[in-house]
């Protein structure tokens, strides 16, 4: 009896404290709360995170930098990484790998040498690169000792690591879509404010011209304005040049959603009391109206970005945005492009694969967001 | 009442939305004299320009003419609707407003404190001290708890929320509040509640009240004289006991009578109006109120009666000597 008692407090008081943080909740900590119930959502961000830790230490997870390649491993398979030799474990190693005719169609393979065995060393001092860009360091991931090569995704056309060069290339297609992101922000959150909050012929004119970029095909209008990017800028350049591009090709969705959040905030209660209560017209619209709408343009920001993936991937797989040896999964995906390359060289296609992977995930993580985005619903 | 000093003078306010060459005449020259320390109940049917005319009087949106007179103390008569900058900074917190619904009034992005003492951070300087015990205090005093200040409106019922709304205007002291139908979005025992805090308060600080209201009741409880509106215009305008007793324009009539009675065994004699309130943007000629009135009479049809004084009262209406003596 006095043990249920105790119980039935217990679980009150539980109760009370669980309602007590319910209350104290701010918009943020109930979306966020929200999102947390969003399995998808949540996993597709991890994912997101994990891609983009890697591209941050790019240069340290890829085994070569972008411009190494060697001519004795042209188009090779992925390597399989071994664990047992001869029935004995010996931790992760890699076999040499010896050429061979294909007998009828005289191509050339790559077969497993188990005599040879590299085994696979981490932490240890490899190729140069520049971590963050900044910080000059040698010290890999991991790398086969002497002779062994371990191509995780095999190699390309040049006998470049694709694995080296998926990472590698991440640091500019996870990349230019959030720079382009941002600058879309800047671009829409300033034209759709100044179209929402003072109307009449600004506004006229703002939408005119945001229905004119609106109705250009977006393909050949990326197209045209990538190919007056000169060939001989620097591929931070191009990278700069390709981020401007997207984004004034994507503000207009962006101003339209501020625009319209204006227009439906500017009459609500609590914004005229607020300039009643004195306020002036900037804290107006800092502390209360674009908070009421941060949420939404956060949700619109993020679901933006798998266009602006896709529209980086296409671009360079047209050969229009960034050259070899500068890479991104468009530029890796360019190989594939000859049906020959489907058929006996499959492993090309993996960067697709992380393409696919990474606008998916932006995609959940966006739904995610929008449903977390009404905590009173 | 009639000693007190006059506070607030309403001049030929006017109010006109325009849209796509349509003109609406929210208000239509209102005028009226507020005196300190009492309760102007503001009343009619929906659209009839209630909430536009609070409004316009707190610069929520601007008048298209006329004037608001705020008659201070230190600095004379001034126009608030014309003030100067500096006039506007030392008296905007004087004139301040309850917002009719209490959930869209409150920002939900908000902290109760802040929403409360938002206010004193543009027009004091106040430090956090002082801001963090003024808002104390004005919560106790509408019966808040202390222990709520943290929390966000999402966790507070409608009564509640009113009085975080009501906390916010009362933390600048201001002299004259407009309560636009401030307790319409309640239950009825939670309207008690408020019209009861509204008149401590107004005793305690010698408020001023422009209380608009579509409940006929709560007016009649609360305000020492009633304006009566129809189609942005005042129709009538007195003392709030003879208003009730013997209205004179037929609208008002009309009005009092559509009234619920609490006692289901008193029979009404009740006056059934026919039609539609007229569209605003094309308003009936003369009277607005002839096609509905049952004492048109060719006149009204052509000419706006005007607001003359009759019975200690004032009333637009070109017969209402016979329809008062039709009535009683």
């Amino acid at each position: 009896m006095e043990n249920t008692k105790a119980a039935i407090v217990r679980t009150k008081a539980k109760e009370q404290k669980k309602q007590d943080k319910y209350y104290y909740a701010s918009q943020w900590s109930l979306m966020l709360r929200k999102f947390r119930k969003h399995k998808l959502a949540m996993a597709s961000t991890i994912l997101l995170i994990f891609f983009y830790i890697t591209a941050i230490f790019g240069g340290f997870v890829a085994p070569q930098g972008t411009e190494q390649y060697d001519g004795r491993y042209v188009n090779c398979g992925p390597t399989p990484v071994h664990w047992f030799h001869d029935g004995r474990f010996i931790g992760p190693f890699v076999y040499g790998l010896k050429t061979e005719r294909d007998p009828e169609t005289f191509m050339l393979m790559f077969a497993e040498d188990t005599e040879a065995v590299y085994r696979i060393r981490f932490f240890q001092p490899g190729s140069a690169y520049k971590l963050f860009g900044l910080i000059p360091s040698s010290i890999h991931l991991f790398q086969a000792e002497g002779d062994g090569a371990v191509f995780l995704f095999g190699t390309d056309g040049m006998g470049r690591d694709l694995f080296s060069r998926v990472v590698l290339g991440a640091q500019i297609s996870l990349f230019i879509p959030v720079a382009g992101m941002l600058l879309t922000l800047v671009l829409g959150l300033f034209m759709g404010s100044l179209s929402g909050y003072f109307g009449g012929w600004v506004d006229t004119v703002i939408q005119r011209l945001v229905e004119v970029v609106r109705s250009f095909p977006q393909v050949p209008l990326w197209m045209a304005l990538s190919a007056a990017i000169p060939k001989t800028l620097k591929p931070a350049q191009v990278f700069m040049l390709m981020t401007l591009i997207l984004s004034l090709i994507s503000w207009p969705d962006l101003s339209r959603v501020v625009r319209s959040k204006f227009i439906s905030v500017k009459k609500e209660d609590y914004i005229m009391a607020a300039r009643i209560s004195g306020a002036p017209v900037n804290k107006v619209i800092t502390r209360h109206m674009i908070p009421s709408f941060t949420s939404y343009i956060i949700v619109n920001m993020t679901m933006s970005i798998p266009g602006l993936i896709i529209g980086e991937t296409t671009l360079s797989f047209l050969g229009l945005g960034l050259r070899s040896p500068a890479t991104s999964w468009g530029v890796l995906l360019q190989e594939t492009n000859k049906l020959e390359t489907i058929m006996f060289y499959g492993w090309k296609l993996i960067p697709m694969l992380f393409v696919f992977l990474t606008v998916l995930a932006f995609n959940f993580m966006g739904d995610g967001l929008r449903d977390a985005a009404d905590p009173y619903k | 009442m009639a000693e007190n000093r006059v506070i607030l003078e309403i001049k030929n306010l006017c109010k006109v939305y325009e849209s796509k060459g349509t003109h609406v005449k929210a208000l239509t020259d209102i005028s009226l004299t507020v005196r300190q320390g009492e309760t102007i109940g503001i009343v009619g049917e929906s659209g009839c320009g209630k909430t536009t005319l609070g409004r316009c009087v707190v610069r929520g949106i601007e008048a298209t003419s006329g004037e608001v007179l705020f008659h201070t103390e230190e600095d004379g008569v001034i126009d608030f609707l014309h003030a100067t900058r500096e006039q506007m900074k030392k008296y905007r917190r004087d004139i301040q407003m309850i917002f009719q619904d209490p959930y869209a009034s409150l920002d939900p992005r908000m902290t109760v404190f802040d929403i409360i003492s938002e206010p004193l951070r543009y027009n004091t300087t106040l430090n956090k001290r002082e801001i963090e015990q003024a808002v104390d205090r004005i919560a106790e005093q509408v019966g808040l708890n202390k222990a709520f200040l943290r929390r966000y409106p999402h966790a507070f019922s409608g009564g509640q929320r009113q009085r975080i709304g009501i906390a916010r205007s009362l933390i600048l002291q201001p002299k004259v509040i407009v309560c636009d139908e401030a307790v319409s979005a309640l239950d009825v025992s939670i309207q008690a509640q408020i019209i009861n805090l509204l008149e401590d308060l107004q005793r305690e600080y010698d408020l001023t009240y422009l209380f608009i209201s579509h409940a006929l009741s709560v007016v009649r409880h609360i305000s020492d004289r009633v304006m009566v509106m129809y189609l942005g215009r005042m129709v009538e305008f007195g003392g709030t006991g003879e208003l009730f007793s013997n209205p004179l324009h037929p609208y008002t009539k009309v009005l009092l009578c559509a009234a619920p009675q609490p006692d289901p065994d008193v029979a009404v004699d009740r006056i059934i109006l026919e039609g539609e309130v007229p569209n605003p943007a094309a308003p009936p000629s003369g009277c607005h109120f002839h096609p509905r009135c049952a004492y048109k009479t060719e006149r009204c049809e052509r000419e706006v009666p005007p607001l003359v004084e009759r019975e200690g009262r004032l009333v637009a209406c070109w017969n209402c000597a016979a329809c008062s003596g039709a009535r009683s």
